[in-house]
């Protein structure tokens, strides 16, 4: 449900590719995870540790700690904080961290 | 480097690039860090990436662009910069835990400045925590540092400035089918009146006729516009659908894809609160503030706090304000006299002040409704543990006085945003409920992590000291 | 002059416990707390009703810890039913994690001594290779334990709010913001003011921790405690992985770890600091490593209340009759017979004997 304002004139490129749940999604250099995702459609990025419903990006400054996915393997890291880089694995958060 | 600091800013909005300048550039060994990777804050974000980008550029506006010189300013300053660098832990005296890509590191200042601005007060409406739920703040945090416009049906629901100018910019970036929701209460507007004179001086005149061509332009373009907007609800299962809302003596729904909540800004306390400096209430903005003397030390020695979050002071003021700690700080390290700082003072307070004088106006005429401060008992409050309005009367009621002590009992606050989104609301529910002042009724006691550090990181820091010890 | 059967100073563990017990009871009780910033020992408590160990070499006290830990049961059963509140009481056993022999022998030791006193309490030694089989993913460091079944843990906090709500549903009056700064005895009463207000009553219980010590001496008592720092680390919520109650790490209800605690002289200074919650954390990777990724959310501290020995104060003002002291640093182990018996013992103005020996002499004989 968003759009690059400058789609025209800034190409994506190969390199700038990222999983999420096993599907490709390119980026900008600059983007946020949560950017990334956001630009992708992807509606929602985990379930609440507290009644298991989806919850999304909300503050996109790092505040509200919804936007809290797997990054490489990371639990709860705020994908409004984590720079999308080229090959990273992003899958959401289920609920509540898992030990290990 | 190791060893001391004289002065540690952080915080790269408008006051802590400002501050850090002024510091480095009388020859202060000065050290500005922020967990954004590029300088600008919230509302300069992106600045140095979105010079060249002719067609954002000219979306986000002419405001927007004044940022690309105080983060110029600072880049030639000599000021040491730490980009995606959190403070974890901040002591008097001073001390500053940071975190920068699992790393903990401890340093050391002589003073403090913190800049970490202001946060969208928190709107607990029914619904508001399904996803395609965002702040305004945040969908202009999207535009600004991605160049993503909301495109699907958008709402837009709130008032104040940015509320408009975002509507503006979604316009200018060929957002179609955008509605807004003006929640500004009728009944603010002669009170907000009385206010006005003031607003006419300074430079009052050239943010209200700003305001005035945005609102306009708004008109002009056809957009769908309600005024007076009450008793907003958004549905949805799994995502936002739809909104109701209240309008004149209409309910309406609207379909939607994106909502962007926004019921103005106020200061982002967690770093203050853990040090313990002294808040007061702040009747005009409606939420708490750190007391500080005119130069912005609170009272916790050699700690000041510039821009937002000592108050809602805006991007132009906030600048001076971080002019202004930094001349106080200089003159205490003994790089500026007295004569000096006090002949530098009075130029930046003049115009601190000149950039002031609209806001009185403004807060009263966008005070946010009862229904938004004081939610409903259904409305989700703490949305990390899914605690609702009616739990925290409900405690109230069998004699929590406080947050802290509802804290314990029912877990608000406790979760991973410690605080940040509830804290505000929380506090005014249990002051309404049990007849209390804000001031009599507090706030949360805030203590580190500030921002997560990992067992792992904190069990290193161990081994660190083992070895030193050694 | 009318007024309660019973005051109550301090609506913390101990206090709410046994406000509801002489309630409970049939007493007509008045309990007085502090407000929302007060020192509240029982925010700080790890959660642990802990058996094991407790009171070797003190046999009153360990049978009296034995006997809180059999009535648990009861209370968290009784506390469900006036309340509906969850406080999170589990029984899964505890372990005392052991990173030597000679860590090892010392429990050893204290199942010896905990047998020789006559303790119904039933304590094993796990070496690894036991101890692995329970706790598959136990860190190498670790050489062993001492595993009871008896040993629990709880939520101190819903534990708390479950006594105050049971309380006052069954018809208690507690007043908040209701700090006491004198209490003046009279004939057959004691009032307790605070500022102009006040509250009268034909008994009186301090229980009131820190903030007892300066009041006791108003009704003929003496509580010489002194506060001791314990600071606690608390991690996101995890899926749950440590079903056992353990010395330094607990997984609430809600799947938060808790890391504690420490123990610390800091006069009333309730701060954190970094090196502390660095050796909470040291500790905590030494028996699981893998709980090094798990962001910490919070660190805090609280201050215990300690009597010189460490053991309880159960006590009648002999120059006062019908005041009372109270005060212990166990208060979630022992809120089951503060509840059960402490309680209701209060509402008919006595003390039960098995705590006959707790008073406050014995610290004037080691003084001497």
């Amino acid at each position: 449900m968003f759009k690059r304002v400058d789609a025209a004139s800034v190409r994506e490129d190969e390199e700038h590719v990222l999983t999420f749940e096993g599907r490709a999604i390119s980026f900008r250099p600059g983007d946020s995870v949560a950017a990334a995702l956001l630009a992708a459609g992807i509606a929602d990025l985990r379930d609440s540790a507290v009644d298991g419903k989806p919850r999304a990006p909300f503050c996109m400054m790092g505040i509200c700690f919804e936007c809290l996915v797997q990054v490489d393997g990371k639990q709860n890291q705020q994908a409004c904080l984590t720079q999308a880089k080229p090959g990273m694995t992003v899958r959401r958060q289920q609920g509540a961290r898992v030990f290990g | 480097m190791n060893g001391e600091w004289e002065a540690i800013v952080i915080g790269a909005g408008p006051a802590g690039m400002a501050a850090a300048a002024t510091l480095a550039e009388s020859g202060a060994r000065t050290l500005l860090i922020d967990e954004q990777a590029a300088p600008g804050g919230q509302i300069y974000r992106a600045i140095e990436r979105n010079a060249k980008n002719v067609r954002l550029s000219t979306i986000l506006g002419e405001d927007y662009a004044r940022g690309a010189a105080a983060a110029a300013r600072l880049r030639v300053s000599g000021a040491e910069l730490r980009f995606a660098t959190a403070a974890w832990r901040i002591d008097a005296g001073v001390e500053v835990w940071t975190k920068t890509e699992g790393h903990v590191e401890r340093l050391r200042a002589k003073t403090l400045v913190l800049a970490s601005g202001a946060m969208e007060r928190p709107v607990p409406i029914p619904g508001w925590t399904l996803p395609g739920v965002m702040t305004i703040g945040a969908l202009q945090i999207a535009l600004k540092a991605s160049g993503l416009a909301p495109a699907g049906r958008l709402v837009l629901a709130g008032s104040g400035p940015l509320f408009y100018l975002f509507a503006a910019q979604c316009l200018q970036a060929g957002t179609d089918g955008m509605v807004l929701l003006d929640t500004a209460a009728a009944q603010n507007r002669i009170p907000a009146l009385r206010h006005l004179p003031s607003a006419l001086r300074g430079y009052g005149p050239r943010y209200l006729w700003k305001g005035i061509h945005l609102m306009a332009a708004l008109r002009r373009s056809g957009v769908a516009i309600h005024r007076n907007v009450s008793d907003i609800r958004i549905e949805g299962e799994e995502r936002a659908t739809a909104v109701t809302f209240v309008t004149g003596r209409h309910t309406r729904r609207i379909d939607c894809d994106i909502v962007g909540l926004h019921e103005g800004v106020i200061p982002h306390q967690q770093m203050a609160r853990s040090l313990g400096c002294s808040h007061d209430w702040d009747a005009a903005q409606h939420c708490f503030r750190p007391r500080r003397d005119r130069w912005g030390e609170t009272t916790v020695d050699g700690i000041f706090i510039a821009g937002d979050g000592g108050g809602i002071i805006g991007a132009q003021a906030s600048i001076h304000d971080g002019n202004i700690a930094a001349l106080a700080i200089l003159n205490r390290l003994g790089r500026l006299s007295a004569e000096e700082r006090d002949r530098r003072y009075r130029t930046e307070a003049r115009a601190r002040a000149a950039h002031l004088t609209v806001r009185s106006f403004l807060d009263r005429l966008y005070l946010p409704r009862d229904e938004i401060l004081d939610p409903a008992d259904d409305t989700v409050v703490c949305r990390c543990e899914c605690i609702k309005a009616g739990e925290i009367r409900e405690v109230a009621s069998t004699g929590c006085l406080g947050p802290n002590q509802t804290k314990a009992f029912l877990r608000s606050g406790m979760g991973p945003c410690q605080g940040r989104m509830c804290g505000p609301t929380v506090s005014e529910i249990i002051a309404r409920s049990t007849n209390q002042t804000a001031a009599q009724t507090g706030y949360y006691r805030i203590r580190s992590p500030l921002k997560p550090v990992t067992v792992g990181e904190l069990a290193a820091q161990f081994d660190r000291e083992q070895q030193n010890d050694r | 002059m009318s007024g309660h059967d019973l005051i109550v100073i301090g609506g913390g563990l101990v206090g709410s416990a046994i406000a509801w017990g002489a309630r409970k009871a049939g007493a007509d009780v008045a309990l007085l707390d502090e407000g929302d910033i007060a020192f509240r020992a029982a925010r700080g408590n790890f959660g642990l009703i802990w058996l094991q160990g407790k009171g070797v070499g003190v046999p009153p006290y360990m049978h009296w810890s034995l006997r809180a830990g059999k009535m648990w049961p009861t209370l968290a059963a009784k506390l469900v039913e006036a309340t509906g509140i969850d406080i999170g009481w589990r029984q899964p056993g505890g372990l005392q994690f052991c990173f030597s022999e000679a860590d090892l022998n010392k429990r050893r030791e204290i199942v010896a001594r905990t047998q020789a006193d006559g303790g119904d309490i039933a304590i094993e030694i796990l070496d690894r290779q036991a101890l692995t089989g329970l706790l598959p993913e136990l860190g190498d460091e670790v050489v062993g334990a001492s595993f009871s079944p008896a040993d629990a843990h709880v939520s101190p906090l819903y534990l708390l709010r479950a006594l105050q709500q049971a309380f006052q549903e069954a018809g208690g009056l507690y007043r908040s913001s209701f700090s006491v700064d004198r209490i003046v005895p009279s004939g057959d009463s004691f009032t307790a003011f605070s500022g102009e207000r006040s509250v009268t009553g034909k008994r009186i219980v301090l229980s009131a921790g820190l903030g007892a010590a300066r009041l006791a001496p108003q009704v003929g008592l003496s509580m010489p405690v002194k506060p001791e720092r314990g600071q606690i680390v608390v991690t996101e919520r995890m899926k749950p992985f440590l079903p056992y109650a353990t010395n330094c790490i607990r997984q609430s209800v809600e799947g938060t770890v808790l890391l504690g605690s420490s123990h610390e002289e800091r006069g009333f200074d309730e701060g954190t600091d970094v090196a502390t919650a660095a050796t909470l954390c040291k500790t905590a990777t030494r028996v699981f490593p893998r709980l090094a990724d798990a962001n910490v959310v919070r660190a805090w501290s609280s201050l215990r209340v300690m009597t010189p020995d460490g053991l309880p104060v159960y006590e009648e003002s002999s120059d006062y009759p019908g005041a009372f002291a109270v005060t212990c640093h166990s208060g979630v182990t022992l809120a089951s017979v503060h509840a059960l018996e402490i309680g209701p013992a209060l509402a008919a103005g006595t003390l039960p004997s098995e705590v006959s020996s707790f008073t406050s002499d014995r610290f004037n004989v080691q003084a001497s």
